[in-house]
């Protein structure tokens, strides 16, 4: 530290708490260190640094990265809970959702999305949309592993990239899920399930 | 939509730790010479309505408010801009009429165009007093070239760089401001962004789930339809 | 040598100011450069060297690690002296308060947690504080309660993180920031397991929180209050009576009480120039009148007496969370008729605000009766406690205006919205 020997700030702060002797303060400092340095091989609770990416840490319940689609059954996008209502797509506060209600043969609307695009570029997390989604549909997925190389290609999320099996909102959010099946009056899956894309986690 | 019954119930709540708005309105008018105070009621929180002050009178007054004990609002907490634009308001008016049933009030609404002004907007409390907030306003004139009002800065230092902001975003002029100059945009700006009839630059850049006025400009950009 | 050259050769070593225009690349294109200064620094009259023109003039920053994000200061010195500090804003200006008064009323809480990003969760409250100001909506208690439990675990880490990020631009490479940031660490885990997310907390709504703390919860946050004094002790054995710190930051930065409440400067750096305002005691929101605690007042009004004022919070903070824990009662935490969607609040105007860590955040509303804002404001306390930043720096080295701006505790999120 250059600054030591020239700290000339003008006034003279006045001694404050200084110890006796001078140096005294550092010392006890250094003692600090040196018992959190020699503790940290005593006890291993003291080891505090998880070597990410080879050791994960579980993630809380409620933890939350983007949404996702949620759907019953075996098929992705015909088990589809969204009925298109878009009203997470108005409420969503970075404008990120693009929905298009699909249309039967004679142009009426149906209750599902032809199109449903989530750009997680620009999308925060902030789980309004699964707030408020009346339909128990959207979701927050909590994989958080999403960078890709351009802001285009595998950011901006088709619904199939969007859709996940409800087993596997069971296995990341168990208890948020269960209260969602109680609403809809739908059997919960089996807790085996083989979840899809899970995020691995190591305990 | 003014409704003076309400109105004056509402001047005779009071500020936080102060005496009522009529009281305070009575005391600054009698120590400032000419000084008219104009009541803007607030229904939502009856207790931050707020004065507004006429321009040349403002330094006076915030000096008064500063430093009478009865008011002791030595802390200028939040200094802000409004943009109003023109809008048509209505009022209502109330008559009182003699009729053969008796005196009765006659309710009528009236509407007029009021032109649109920027307003700043302070925030008043006495940090040694436990006081406040007592809420003042200044109005400029009109909101293209009489944008002048008067800089508190030299009575609260606090509003230096609240009131450039307000400058920079706005694009009213503080007379007697030490240093006004852009704060958050850079020097060779040009609009005031915080207005509400702010257009912003035509610097499209593709976006994937275009929306609403983002959708409208994509079509610009991209005529096929927008972005997809 | 002349000092002239010396001076911008240090400061070209340090990456400050006049850099030859050449970056690293060679074939770029050079851009020309500038005209003149943007504006004039004038040197302080008085001072016989800056007459004869012999001033320095260095831009320190927007990209400089001590600057706590993109922020500049362009300081004219004499000799070793600043004569002159002009702060300049505006690198991370995104027009915060426009983009608010684009949405609904719902969608600007996630946008607060981006103004002050280590304190999300008091930047939530303030701003549904206005809200519930302005529409007259109420919070159960048991919300009451998590309100002032986040507040607080947000005031632990934001105090000691600062206490680290002071010592670090003090030259205290690493140990201490590390010593805070394991202890953040243990606050953002509980974050993120009550919120879903370790800063970007999103968590409260108008007329309560968004979800319930279970009992587990609150178990571990006991746990972490009840240990935290350990590392409070800890960290002052560090630091409080460390000879250096004492001597770079002692009589360093002083300010006036008077000039502090003039500025409108609030928060731990009013207090240590010996002003004791404290919204919490002054004008007590939430449920803050039900708890016992102190609000620690300096003397000096110097650096050291802002790193020590924050220490005592942290040690304040630790008394009111143990008295929250104990007194949480059950109930429901979100006002079942605070609506989230279509909310319009009344025609009207309101002015919200809190203790934040940082000072006084106040969030200033206007409705008119439609789902959107028509003005939405955010008073910022790091933006305006750099009001009297020169007038701290005036006298000192360039070395005591980095520390001095490290004792303000400022966020660009916050200062630029
Ligand atoms: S996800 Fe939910 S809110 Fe969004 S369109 Fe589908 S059903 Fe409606
Ligand atoms: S998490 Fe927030 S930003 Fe992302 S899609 Fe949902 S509402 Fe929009």
């Amino acid at each position: 530290m250059s600054g030591l020997g020239n700290n000339a700030s003008g006034t003279p702060g006045e001694e404050k708490g200084a110890s006796s002797m001078l140096g005294l303060g550092i010392l006890k400092g250094l003692g600090v260190t040196l018992r959190n340095f020699l503790g940290s091989y005593r006890d291993p609770e003291r080891l505090i640094t998880v070597e990410y990416p080879e050791e994960r840490l579980p993630l809380p319940e409620q933890s939350r990265a983007f949404p996702m689609l949620i759907y019953d059954g075996e098929d992705p996008i015909g088990g589809l809970r969204c009925v298109a209502c878009k009203i997470c797509e108005k409420e969503c506060p970075s404008q990120c959702i693009y929905i298009v209600k699909d249309r039967d043969a004679r142009g009426r609307p149906m209750k599902r999305p032809k199109i449903f695009d989530l750009d997680i570029s620009t999308c925060m997390g902030c789980g309004i949309c699964a707030e408020v989604c009346p339909f128990d549909s959207i979701k927050m997925d909590a994989a958080y592993e999403r960078s890709a190389e351009s802001r285009f290609e595998r950011l901006l999320l088709r619904k199939e990239d969007l859709a996940k099996p409800n087993a596997y909102y069971h296995k990341i959010h168990p208890t948020e899920a269960a209260e969602a099946d109680a609403r809809l009056g739908i059997a919960s899956p089996e807790p085996e399930a083989p979840p899809e894309g899970a995020p691995e986690k190591a305990a | 939509m003014r409704d003076p019954e309400k109105s004056s119930e509402l001047e005779e709540t009071a500020p936080p730790g102060l005496p009522s708005f009529q009281e305070i309105r009575r005391i600054l008018e009698e120590r400032v010479e000419g000084l008219r105070l104009e009541f803007i009621p607030n229904p939502a929180a009856p207790d931050q309505s707020s004065f507004c002050v006429p321009t040349e009178f403002a330094l006076e007054t915030a000096r008064i408010l500063r430093d009478d004990p009865r008011f002791a609002l030595d802390f200028c907490s939040n200094v802000t801009g409004v943009d109003w634009l023109d809008q048509t308001v209505e009022e209502t008016i109330l008559h009182r009429e003699t009729t053969d049933e008796g005196e009765r009030t006659i309710k009528e609404i009236v509407r007029r165009r009021r032109p649109g002004f920027l307003e700043a907007v302070y925030h008043l409390y006495s940090m040694r007093a436990r006081r406040g907030p007592l809420v003042i306003r200044q109005r400029t004139a009109n909101r293209i070239d009489r944008v002048r009002v008067a800089s508190l800065t030299p009575i609260w230092r606090s509003a230096e760089f609240q009131e450039r902001e307000v400058y920079d975003l706005f694009g009213v002029r503080f007379e007697g401001h030490p240093d006004l100059r852009r704060i958050l945009m850079w020097d060779e700006f040009k609009d005031y962004p915080m207005r509400k009839d702010y257009v912003e630059p035509d610097d499209y850049e593709y976006e994937p789930t275009p929306q609403g006025e983002a959708a409208a400009k994509a079509r610009r950009h991209y005529p096929y339809g927008g972005a997809r | 040598m002349s000092r002239q050259t010396e001076g911008q050769q240090f400061a070209s070593a340090l990456g400050m100011g006049n850099a030859s225009p050449e970056g690293p690349r060679g074939d770029s294109p050079v851009l020309p450069p500038p005209a003149g200064p943007l504006y004039e620094a004038k040197p302080k009259p008085g001072s016989a060297r800056a007459a004869e023109g012999e001033t320095l003039e260095v831009a320190v920053g927007p990209h400089h690690p001590s600057t706590h994000g993109v922020f500049r200061m362009d300081v004219v010195l004499d000799g070793e002296r600043i004569i002159s500090l002009k702060p300049r804003f505006g690198y991370l200006h995104r027009n915060h308060e426009k983009l608010c008064e684009g949405g609904t009323y719902l969608m600007a809480i996630p946008y607060t947690d981006r103004l002050d990003y280590f304190c999300s969760l008091t930047n939530n409250w303030a701003y549904v504080l206005a809200v519930e100001k302005l529409a007259g909506v109420e919070a159960p208690e048991r919300a009451e309660y998590l309100r002032v439990i986040t507040a607080e675990l947000t005031r632990l880490l934001n105090h000691s993180c600062l206490v680290g990020f002071l010592l670090q631009d003090m030259g205290a490479m690493g140990t201490p920031l590390m010593y805070a940031f394991r202890e953040r660490e243990k606050l953002v885990d509980l974050f993120e397991e009550l919120t879903g997310a370790r800063m970007m907390c999103n968590y409260m709504r108008f007329g309560g929180c968004r979800t319930d703390a279970s009992a587990g919860w609150l178990e571990r946050t006991r746990r972490v209050v009840d240990d935290f004094p350990r590392f409070l002790d800890e960290f002052e054995d560090l630091l409080t009576s460390n000879e250096i710190l004492l001597a770079r930051t002692q009589g360093v930065g002083k300010l006036s009480a008077e000039l502090a409440i003039n500025a409108g400067v609030t928060g731990p750096m009013l207090r240590a120039s010996g002003v004791a305002y404290d919204i919490r005691k002054a004008a007590p929101y939430g449920i803050y009148e039900r708890f016992a605690f102190r609000v620690p007042v300096g003397e000096h009004g110097d650096v050291y007496d802002r790193y020590m004022i924050r220490m005592l919070e942290m040690r304040e903070s630790v008394r009111i969370l143990k008295q929250a824990l104990k007194e949480i009662p059950e109930g429901p935490v979100l006002n079942p008729k605070a609506r989230r969607r279509n909310f319009r609040p009344p025609v009207g105007e309101a002015y919200g605000r809190l203790e934040a860590p940082k000072g006084e955040l106040g969030f200033y509303l206007i409705s008119d009766g439609s789902p959107r804002p028509y003005r939405f404001r955010i008073r910022a306390p790091s933006f305006i406690n750099l009001t009297i930043l020169e007038d701290m720096c005036l006298g000192h080295t360039l070395q005591d205006a980095v520390i001095i701006l490290g004792s303000v505790d400022i966020v660009m999120g916050e200062v630029d919205r």
